[in-house]
Order: structure tokens, then sequence, then C-alpha cells
């Protein structure tokens, strides 16, 4: 019997690599394309290390610890002008006003756009509604918010002057008009975090015999959570950072002003001030210019912004690992 | 009930423009067009109308706006056309080039340039960079040249213009890279298999696809260099002074007050009366355009639903 003798196997053929593309190949106009590139990274980076170095040296150096706890004062010295206890107070007021009003609202909306739309033209309004808002600038929202609430029968969110006149310039005002700025921000989170939930939770629930109401409140709104929470940070910062509504509708005032006697109240119908409003009234544009003040002030508030930013950072990562969450500011 | 909300938001917008509009009005309807146009000082008129007294021959509404229009215009083109080539490197950089580790600290940082709020913006550049600018990029010479007119400090044109850059380049690079990143990768492939270096690639057939998007951001960046009010008010100058290129370089230099700043800067407190009239139609004007802008980025967005690029 006679065996066959197996013909070796022919060695695999060599695989031949295509020459690489190394822009060392690439025409000049290309190349100086590639480096300009490469240039406004660095440089973005360059940039945003020293604005944070920049601010971090000033407002070291100028911060002392009773900057926190002593309230504003009236003095041409900068050493006798008292902390920002007030301002802090104030910041933190007007944010809590304007995220417990956007946040369910902003929410509710998201839902009923990603759930509901219809009718369908109504949604598409809405939809651009919402867009307008996020594109109006807050100026613009504060001057709307100053005509709507000095109306007379508004009188009760601020307070009467002598003459009759509704000043319309307090915490409450000021906290239902930023809510307008943080709207947009959760929205547009929270709707994007219901459109990337799978069809299939809805329908398992549908499958079940639940509503779309059930459903919605017992199985979507909980597994959105991540995003409704990033939402709600992005509408702190934007919140927090806000200066001109704070200016022209909570009065930008020395120190915190309570009107009337009901405890809480009186301080919700008061005007006051914000960080930013301090920072804008120490800076040499402003009445106070006291800039070491404004430097401590700009300060904590940067750190705060980045704390948010991070916060941000982290809530994105876990929603879907690695993906950027490119949320406008 | 979520439905009633979404008509209540429609009707908010309605509201909105309704209001201002009515609170507007007596100014518009004292200087008809000529509110747009140019004439006279407006720091006059504003004291003209803070003090109650009407200037003589004028009605005591009396406002020329366009050295506020020109302003505006000035700093938001300049900054919007500096921006758009910052960001489109940027994003292609960012999406293409960068290494992962750059890539991880360049997108905390293009977030961290939206998130600095802008009166901490203003801060920097009243402090920093306007002495800065002042000291060693005007000449005295180039302050004496002008200085039957207007007094060179170095919060001017140039310095608004570059700051306002920086706060309008995350929205362009962000919206972009985002767009730059769903280019589907076979359109890439195809121009590669065809022997089309990465460069050309890019720039021939992401960028182009994306194109709308870059219109979207650029369209959504003039919004907010138009609205922009605190830092503005704080590095522009105050000085509602129409800049004037025939000056040359010195041009640069010069003082300007963009509408919005002028809001900030004009409103007092309780503010009633023609004062308060002026500042509602400069509010109107920003509440129309920004209204009109958000209408454009949603039309130059649309052939991007085509390819379902997103946005």
């Amino acid at each position: 019997m006679a065996t066959v003798e197996l013909a070796p196997s022919p060695a695999p053929p060599a695989i031949v690599q295509p020459p690489r593309d190394r822009t060392s190949s690439w025409p000049l106009l290309d190349r100086i394309g590639y480096w300009a590139c490469w240039a406004t990274g660095i440089g973005l980076c360059v940039i945003a290390a020293a604005i944070v170095l920049f601010m971090l040296v000033e407002g070291i150096s100028a911060l002392r610890l009773n900057l926190f706890v002593e309230s504003p004062a009236a003095s041409l010295h900068q050493s006798q002008s008292g902390g920002f206890l007030d301002p802090l107070i104030g910041t933190f007021i007007v944010t809590a006003i304007g995220i417990l009003i956007a946040a369910p609202l902003g929410v509710a909306l998201a839902a009923w756009l990603s759930e509901y739309a219809r009718p369908a033209g109504l949604a598409r309004g809405v939809e651009s509604a919402i867009e307008m808002i996020a594109g109006v600038p807050s100026i613009v929202l504060a001057i709307f918010g100053l005509i709507v609430f000095s109306q007379g029968f508004l009188g009760f969110l601020s307070q009467r002057a002598s003459d009759g006149t509704v000043t319309a310039q307090s915490f409450l005002v000021a906290g239902i008009v930023m809510s307008l700025l943080a709207l947009p921000l959760i929205v547009g989170a929270t709707r994007e975090a219901l459109t990337q939930l799978p069809g299939r939770v809805r329908e398992a629930s549908f499958a079940l015999g639940k509503t779309r109401a059930t459903t919605l409140r017992c199985v979507l709104l909980p597994a959105v959570r991540p995003g409704i929470a990033s939402g709600v940070v992005l509408g702190i910062g934007r919140i927090i950072g806000d200066t001109a509504i704070i200016v022209i509708l909570l009065g930008a005032t020395l120190k915190n002003e309570p009107v009337g006697n009901v405890p809480l109240l009186k301080t919700l119908r008061g005007s006051g001030s914000t960080l930013t409003s301090y920072i804008y009234n120490n800076s040499p544009a402003g009445e106070g210019n006291a800039p070491q003040k404004a430097y401590a002030a700009a300060f904590v508030l940067l750190m705060v912004v980045l704390v948010l930013n991070a916060l941000v950072t982290r809530l994105s990562r876990g929603r879907s690992a690695g993906a950027v969450d490119w949320t406008m500011k | 009930m979520l439905g009633a909300l979404a008509v209540g938001v429609l009707a908010l917008i309605g509201l909105m423009l309704v209001t201002v509009g009515i609170d507007a009005w007596p100014s518009f309807a004292a200087n008809g067009l000529r509110w747009f146009g140019s004439g006279g000082n407006v720091v006059t008129q504003f004291r003209a109308m803070h003090a109650g007294v009407a200037l003589p021959g004028h009605s005591i509404l009396y406002f020329r706006a366009w050295p506020l229009i020109w302003g505006t215009i000035l700093v938001t083109v300049i900054s919007v056309v500096i921006a758009l080539v910052i960001s489109t490197l940027a994003a292609i950089f960012l999406t293409e080039f960068a290494p992962a580790p750059v890539r991880r600290v360049l997108e905390p940082v293009v977030r961290l340039l939206a998130g600095v709020p802008s009166v901490v913006y203003g801060l920097i550049g009243i402090l920093a960079i306007a002495p800065y600018v002042d000291e060693h990029l005007i000449s005295n010479a180039r302050k004496q040249s002008v200085a039957y007119v207007v007094q060179l400090n170095g919060t001017d044109l140039m310095t608004a213009s570059l700051i306002l850059t920086i706060m309008i380049l995350p929205i362009m690079i962000a919206l972009t890279a985002g767009a730059l990143a769903t280019v589907p990768a076979s359109w890439q492939e195809g121009s590669a298999a065809l022997g089309v270096n990465r460069w050309r690639t890019i720039w021939r057939v992401s960028l182009l696809a994306a194109r709308p998007a870059i219109a979207a951001a650029t369209v959504l960046a003039t919004a907010r260099a138009l609205g922009e009010a605190i830092m503005l008010a704080m590095v522009s100058g105050g000085l509602p002074f129409a800049a004037n290129p025939i000056d040359g370089l010195t041009f640069l230099f010069e003082p300007v007050q963009p509408l919005a700043a002028t809001i900030v800067q004009e409103f007092g407190g309780q503010t009633t009366g023609p004062v308060a009239s002026t500042i509602y139609a400069i509010a109107l004007v920003l509440l129309v355009s920004a209204a009109f802008l958000s209408f454009a980025g949603w039309a130059v967005k649309q052939p991007l639903k085509r390819y379902g690029i997103g946005v």
C-alpha cells in the first residue's frame, strides 16, 4: 500500500503591508494643518490651565477663613468690607429655588416629549420653544422677569415700594427666572437618557399589562436617574454662574435684606446678592472696587464649578462608558 | 396633564414676546426706524432720560442705538470668526489626531472652559488682561492720537473679542466634534482606499459632511455672543463709542459697548419711564435676534438629518 506523501503545504503568502500614512509624506499644506490642530488642542489646555492657576494663585492669597462667616460691610478699605457670607447664602437659596422648579418641570417635559409627543405639531412646537428658551440671553430673561413680576398682583413675591409699585426684586423672583436657565439643560439630559433606553424595556412593561403612565413612573424614570442627575448638575452650574438675572432681579445689594416678618418667607421675599453679583460689584467695573474680595469669591465660585464639572463627568461615565457627554451650556 | 405643561412652555415664549414688546413700544413709537440709526451720543441720551429732561428739539424718548449695534456687530463677528477657525481645528484634533491620553485631558478642559462663569472671565479680563494690554500693547503715541475723542485704557474691542472667543469656543467645539464623530467610517475608508492621505480625507470628506453642524455651531455661538452681557459690561470699555475702522490698528483698542452690556450698565434699581422703555426696547431687539438665530440654527441642521449624522 503506497502511502501518499502529503505535499508540504505551501508557505502562506507574505502579508504585504501597505506603506503607513506618515505625516512626513504629506504635502506641506497638509502638514501645516496637522500641526495647527495640535497647536489649538494644546493651546486650549494651556488657556484652561492658565485660568485655573491664575485664579488659584490670586484666590488663595486673598482668601481668609473669616470671609466665609462675615457679612459684607460698606467700607472703602478692603480690610473692613467684611466677607461674603450673605452672597454664599444667596447663591444657595437662588440655586435651590431654581432647581426645585426646573427639575420637576424639566423631567415632565422630557417625559412628554419622548413618550407621548401627541399631537406631533405640538411636540415640534414645544421642542423649538425649549430650544429658543436655551437661546434667549439671560439678560433678556431677566428683563422679561422684571416686567412680569412687577405686575401688581404678583407683589406677594417681592415687595411693594411706598408708592405701590412692585420692585420685582427678590430671591423668589430671581429663583423662578433662573429655573428657565436650567430647564433646557434638564429637559435635554433627561430626554437623551430616555431615548437611549432600549425599546424592550418598554415592551416588557407593556406586556405585563402596565399602562403608559405606570411604565413611565415605575420603569423608565427610575432607569434614567443618572441622566436626570447630570441634567440637574448642569443646571446648577448654569444657575450658579449667572450674573445678569441676579443684578436685575435680586438687586445685588450688599446684604440680604428681609421683607416682612414671616420667618423664612421674609428672606425669600427680600433682595440680596450671590457670589457672582458680589464679584461683579467688587471688580473695578462695580461700585465696591475691592479686587482682593472679588478674587477670593471668584476662587470659591470656580472651585464649585470644578466640582460640578467633575460630577457631570462621573455621572456621564456611569451612564455610557467612554461616551462623550457633549452637553452645551 | 403633561400636555398642558407643554402648551404652557409655548405660551411662555408668546408671553415673553408680547410683554417685552408692549413695554418696549413707546421707545420704538417715538423714534421710528431711526431707533436703529446713528445720531447724537448715547450717553447724553441716557443721561437726559435719567434726568427726565428732554434733549432740546427731541422727545424724551429720543434714542439712536447705532453705536451700540455697531459695537455688538464688531465684537460678535470678530469673536465668531476667530472661534470658527480655532474650533474646527480643535474638533478635528479631538476626533482624529489626539492620542487617547490627550483626549482624556482635552474633553474636561473644553467642559471646564464652558463652565467658567462669565463674571469670572470678566474679572480676569478687567484685572489681568486689560492692564497688560494698556501697558504693553498700546503705545503712548497711539493714546495721544485719539485722545481728543476717546481714552484708551485696555478695556477695548480687542480684549472683549478675545475673551468672548474663549467663551464661545466650547459650544462650537462640542457641536463640530460631535458631528465629526458620527460621520460614517466607511466614507473615510472609501477616501483612504483611493490613496488620499488622512488630512485630505478629513478635510474633503468628514468636514464637508459635517458642514451643516459647523453652520449650526456658528449660529449658536453667535446667539451666545449677542447675549453675553456681564463679561462685556466689564471689559468692553463701557463707552458707547462707535469704534472706527478708519483709525487703522488703533481701532482694535477703542472701547465699544454692545447692546446686552448696555442693559446692565444703564439698569439701576427702580428704573421706570423712558429709561425703562429704552432698556426694554434693547431687550426686545436681543430677544427677536435670539429667536431668529434659533430658527436659523434649526434650519441649517436639516440637511444633516438626511445622512443620519447627529448634531
